[in-house]
């Protein structure tokens, strides 16, 4: 237990394509829907931490006097890390009631600052002059790797996309919803060999935020409390060239193995999984890195339904950056699914599920977050 | 064809302008540790196994293995259709992101493992890329 709670959570009023809407706008709007799911306003906010815009831009923006501030930006799992260093701060006392947004003008590049740059970087002098152009290429370079280590097939790297669109489909905010099959997967277009487009995430606009207390306090807000139960971090290189092992994320094995130590949990406590899902085989290196399967064994296991709706690990319920959404940084989407599936109001609501593991990846594998959230302050 | 643009140039930086002198004369620079004995790459002065300064640069063999890849179908301003981007696992130990040449650009064409030799594509008077070609078997 960590004695801090979720007690506010939402994501922007809209989802999809927001043309209309700038991207420090889609932080506000979901700050916005946050305070009104806990009767907060601004000025009871002490404590402010995001990416993709500034600390600074957003307490400007929204009238907020912070004592704490955290701008850790490390790709799609900075929330993840932004609730881990929150934790740390109201336990220490440096902050009562920390706001964690997300906004992202990812389809529509609306309000976005220029991306990239530069020559000089790492990534820039050892990647980029061989045409590596952003994770379509990079994510996906570790799979043929894995795919011969493991005997990983194509049809499993696309059943991951068909199990997930399942849930889409019980998710009316899902953007795609219709079954598809391993058929429709392969007839999509090629991205990346051996990715096809079904296997590739989303792009949309959209945002999340995520308000965090004492868990003492989780009683006098409207919505049943998400209790952090533990918390992980870890990164490991810019490059995923660089990466120690192509089948496995050390980043993922770091930060998951100390978010579950410190939760005092074990994988047959945990009723409900998310894992950051830019790509198919996320979730496979997912479940591989986190401990709930041996290595090798992640794809046979959601091929044989252990995953999907009414199978014993239910994973990326919402759908997952697959089918759901994917703005750029979805990190904060696969936590806004964790607290509601702890408060008991997700669409595709697993029941009874008291136990939720949420792991993030940042950048292409460089980094990641993991936080263990329940319906109770202790596991 | 299209007319392709240049490839994305890299700036060498102190650290690395080892590395992109050696291309030029046609050679893989890398580093060696000289307390640990760990060949490593990227360039820096210092080894990050064991943290020290006592490094040496040496010259790869330019053979490796291709240890992953991805054949790229979007667009690219520098490329001609689609491209294979490749994980060279070097003869040395380390791995160096590259493209491969003078092979189709395949998935039957391109085996894992398969050996490479490394070539050097000219790009300017100071950059010259480190490329692979599939390696000549030796019988």
């Amino acid at each position: 237990m960590t004695g801090v709670a979720i007690v506010g959570a939402a994501e922007t009023t809209e989802l999809g394509r927001i043309p209309d809407t700038s991207q420090l706008q889609l932080h506000a709007d979901a700050a916005l829907n946050a305070f009104a799911d806990t009767g907060l306003t601004a000025k009871d906010i002490d404590g402010v931490a995001t990416a993709g815009s500034t600390p600074v831009e957003l307490v400007h923006y929204l009238g907020i006097t912070p004592r704490w501030v955290d701008g850790t930006s490390v790709g799609g799992c900075s929330f993840m890390i932004h609730v881990r260093h929150a934790v740390a701060a109201i336990q220490t006392g440096q902050a009562e009631t920390v706001l964690i947004t997300h906004g992202e003008s990812g389809r529509s590049g609306i309000g976005r600052g220029a991306r990239g740059g530069g020559t000089a970087g790492l990534a820039q002098q050892f990647e980029n002059p061989y045409g590596a152009m952003g994770p379509t290429t990079m994510f996906t370079i570790p799979v043929l790797r894995y795919m011969k280590e493991y005997g990983l097939t194509h049809e499993q790297l696309a059943t991951v996309c068909v199990v997930q669109r399942e849930w889409a489909g019980r998710n009316p905010r899902a953007s795609y919803r219709d079954p598809i099959t391993v058929d429709d997967v392969f007839a999509s277009r090629m991205i990346a060999y051996p990715f096809h487009l079904l296997e590739c995430c989303l792009v949309t606009d959209g945002g999340g935020a995520l308000i965090l207390t004492r868990a003492e306090r989780a009683k006098d807000f409207p919505q049943n409390p998400a209790h952090i139960l533990g918390t992980g971090e870890s990164a490991e290189s810019p490059m995923v060239s660089q990466m120690q092992d192509l089948c496995s994320s050390r980043a993922f094995r770091v930060a998951g193995s100390e978010a579950m130590r410190d939760a005092g949990i074990g994988h047959d406590d945990v009723d409900h999984l998310m894992v950051y899902d830019a790509f198919a085989h996320l979730p496979i290196y997912g479940l591989e890195d986190l401990g709930f399967c041996q290595k090798g064994e992640a794809a046979g296991f959601i091929a044989d339904g252990n995953t999907r709706p009414g199978g014993k690990l239910p994973l990326n319920t919402n759908g997952g950056g697959l089918s759901y959404m994917h703005s750029g940084m979805y990190g904060m989407y696969a936590l806004q699914e964790s607290v509601r599936q702890m408060r008991g109001t997700a669409p595709a609501q697993v029941p009874g599920a008291e136990v939720s593991v949420c792991l993030g990846v940042g950048g292409m594998f460089a980094a990641s977050g993991c936080i263990v959230m329940g319906t109770e302050a202790t596991a | 064809m299209a007319d392709l643009q240049p490839r994305p140039l890299p700036t060498p930086t102190p650290e690395t302008a080892h590395f992109w002198e050696g291309t030029r004369n046609g050679e893989i620079r890398l580093q060696r540790c000289l307390d640990c004995d760990r060949t490593y790459f990227p360039s820096r002065p210092f080894c990050p196994a064991c943290g020290s300064k006592n490094v040496e640069v040496v010259t790869a063999s330019g053979r490796g293995t291709l240890l992953s890849y991805v054949i790229n179908h979007r667009r690219h301003p520098s490329f001609d259709g689609p491209y294979c981007i490749a994980l060279v696992k070097l003869e040395e130990g380390p791995t160096m992101m590259s493209n491969i040449v003078e092979c189709e650009q395949t998935p039957d064409a391109l085996v894992l493992d398969m050996p490479l030799q490394a070539v050097f594509e000219r790009q300017n008077d100071e950059i010259s890329v480190p490329l692979f070609k599939p390696a000549e078997q030796s019988a």
